[in-house]
């Protein structure tokens, strides 16, 4: 009786002392966010300051019959004149995006930048986040397999899925919408929906939408899916050559049980841990592949605003991709306390 | 034991019939053909501006050169102004690799800077330097290079090397300080500091020679990363579009249309040209890899085994063919 009450009251210390690690940890990894973050709004601001010319040129010069007095008054307009001390100036910044306040667009005068935004946020979201999510547990999925029997019939297919790792996003982009495109018209070619179709919650809206989609989110898979099979089979390899996974197949465990729960789920920690490392490639070929597809998403509107030198949306639109980068990694960190004990132990930044 | 000896012996006559294996002997196969085909660009880009038969720039103004499909005169066809694709390919694969060596260069070197001070100043130092190159991994570096080039008004080689370099040694420097901390504990380096040599003299002497194969690996993870990011910024228009690299050559044929008007030999050289050439710094990469960690190498080898299928966890194969023997000899 005191025997189990005094290991009862052990394992509850025990508990205790975790979470409270579990907690140090988090704390650690959420300061390193927010500096994250701030460094990425500092930039945001810096970036403009130290670069020369300015959108309001950039007008002039396009408008030749503009008078010279008219320059203040477009400043004033866009909201852009670099008024006071640079202290000053960062503070009504940071206040500006605190509050979803990114001025007035340049180019689509007088849209507001943040409706700009809105309006393309849920086409990356749902075409970038499920293609990822996809290409993560097909890719980890066929690694597993690969790396429990090494040698087998699938490292034939290796040479090939260095092929698409190397490959550039935006040349496979190229090569699918040629054949699958232009040669062998399958899909479309480009856009996010057939023209003349108003966005809407409606079945040929969202029909149009879904095959336009298909081929983006094939390409993304496509170049996503090789890393992730490579470092899961890697892993893999190490992990089936540990003593614990002998051990399971010395107690005649089944094949199954010990290629998941014995080595499949040790490897797989490495595979979250660089999960969010990754992301930030994966956002990078997912705005290329935007481009190229035209595809109405957040990496479009980041290229036309750079063409047109809208300088007020270019910036938010690096702002929003950073910090849901930075959102996604902090979700990341969340799932590793959950799933790997170990992970409150060391730090990981 | 009288079975064993036989098979030691063979061994040995086997390994005394050859010479001792070269270092490039014990690289492995893919290192082999990843350094092969690397060496092809790199010789493509030394002699290739001198090879292209045409200036890459001459607009012919014969209508019947127009997006021409290749033939003798022109082998890899002519653009919609009459342009050989050719002397394009061979003129940008310079440009591309030039830019890609000098960032790794300069990315490499900031890389070991900043890596060693931060293992060996440690304390705030230290805290400060990783907390900078953990800020620059987790921003998202293709938005950053984009909206960086979009405020630069010339957008030439040099403002492309300048943003990449800067943006591409923190994964390096993490590497580095971490294989510096790992070095610093050893004895010899412990030995030398007893012996009263400088600091920068052990990093130079003791630090940085143990650290030459994870430098080196760093270096062709630059090289890549540069490419890719050269030939997406040049695709998307942020380069000088009036010189040839890979990545101009696909933005001109992307915005002449040249997949829809069917001209293949126009996008696909360029595009197969990184393609390869990024092929062949992965498995050159892997290679070094499998190199020092023996469990990736090529399983094959340990597959089969006098005849056996032999499983990783298995006991080492020669312990096994040992045993047999022995059981064999008694028997």
């Amino acid at each position: 009786m005191t025997v189990s009450l005094l290991a009862s009251v052990g394992r509850g210390t025990r508990r205790l002392t975790r979470a409270k690690s579990q907690s140090r940890f988090l704390a650690r990894r959420l300061l390193f966010y927010v500096v994250a973050a701030w460094a990425a709004l500092t930039l945001n601001f810096l970036i403009p300051r130290a670069m020369p010319g300015s959108e309001v040129q950039d007008i002039m010069s396009k408008f030749p019959n503009l008078q010279p007095s008219a320059y203040k008054a477009l400043e004033a307009m866009l909201g852009v004149g670099h008024a006071g001390s640079i202290w000053h100036q960062y503070g009504t910044y940071l206040v500006d995006v605190f509050h979803f306040n990114f001025g007035t667009d340049v180019m689509e005068y007088p849209a507001k930048v943040s409706t700009l935004l809105a309006e393309s946020i849920p086409w990356t979201l749902i075409l970038v986040g499920t293609a990822t999510v996809i290409a993560f547990v097909i890719g980890t999925s066929l690694g597993i397999m690969a790396g429990w029997n090494p040698g087998g019939w699938f490292d034939r297919f290796l040479p090939g899925l260095m092929f698409f790792q190397a490959i550039p996003y935006f040349f496979l982009a190229l090569i699918l919408i040629y054949l699958f495109g232009i040669e062998i018209p399958l899909f479309p070619q480009s856009q996010g929906y057939a023209e003349g179709l108003v966005p809407g919650w409606n079945l040929s809206f969202i029909g149009s939408a879904v095959y336009h989609s298909l081929l983006p989110a094939f390409t993304i898979v496509l170049t996503s899916m090789a890393g992730w099979l490579l470092q899961m089979r890697n892993v893999m390899i190490t992990t089936a050559g540990e003593d614990y996974v002998l051990a399971a197949q010395a107690k005649g465990l089944s094949r199954q049980r010990v290629i998941l729960t014995y080595a499949a789920r040790n490897a797989i920690l490495p595979q979250l841990q660089g999960f969010g490392l990754a992301l930030g490639f994966v956002v990078s070929g997912a705005i290329v592949m935007e481009i190229v597809f035209s595809y109405p998403g957040v990496g479009l509107l980041l290229f036309n605003a750079v063409t047109s030198h809208d300088f007020p949306l270019m910036q938010a639109v690096f702002l929003l991709i950073t910090f849901a980068v930075l959102l996604a990694n902090l979700i990341v960190d969340l799932v590793i306390v959950v799933v790997d004990p170990r992970a409150q132990a060391q730090e990981r930044a | 034991m009288a079975v064993t000896v036989p098979v030691t012996a063979q061994t040995a006559v086997a390994r005394t019939g050859r010479h001792p294996p070269s270092p490039w002997g014990r690289l492995p196969l893919k290192a082999k053909v990843g350094a092969v085909l690397l060496g092809i660009f790199v010789m493509a880009a030394i002699v290739g501006p001198y090879l292209a038969p045409y200036n890459p720039s001459y607009q012919s103004p014969s209508v019947s050169l127009s997006m021409h499909a290749p033939d003798g005169a022109h082998w890899l066809g002519t653009t919609q102004s009459g342009q050989d694709v050719f002397s394009q390919l061979f003129t940008g694969i310079r440009l591309t690799l030039e830019l890609a060596v000098v960032v790794g260069v300069v990315a490499g070197v900031l890389s070991v800077l900043v890596g060693i001070s931060a293992a060996f100043l440690g304390g705030a130092w230290d805290e400060s330097l990783s907390l900078v190159s953990n800020v620059f991994l987790v921003v998202p570096q293709l938005p950053l290079l984009i909206v960086l080039l979009g405020y630069l008004p010339q957008k030439g080689q040099a403002a492309t090397i300048l943003v990449l370099s800067a943006l591409s040694w923190p994964w390096g420097a993490r590497l580095i300080r971490a294989q510096t901390l790992a070095v610093r504990g050893r004895d010899f380096v412990a030995a030398a500091r007893e012996s009263g040599q400088s600091t920068l003299r052990i990093i130079a002497f003791e630090i940085v020679p143990n650290e030459v194969g994870l430098i080196a690996a760093n270096f062709v993870n630059t090289v890549l990363y540069a490419i890719g990011a050269s030939v997406a910024l040049a695709f998307l228009g942020l380069a000088d579009l009036s010189s040839w690299s890979l990545g101009t050559m696909l933005y001109w044929a992307e915005s002449q249309q040249a997949l829809q008007l069917g001209a293949w030999w126009w996008f696909l050289p360029p595009g197969l040209a990184v393609a390869l050439i990024g092929v062949s710094l992965v498995l050159l990469n892997s290679g070094i890899d499998e190199l020092g960690n023996p469990r990736l190498r090529n399983a094959v080898d340990t597959k089969r085994f006098v005849g056996r299928k032999v499983r990783l966890t298995d006991p080492t194969p020669v312990l096994l063919q040992g045993l047999n023997g022995r059981q064999g000899a008694e028997a």
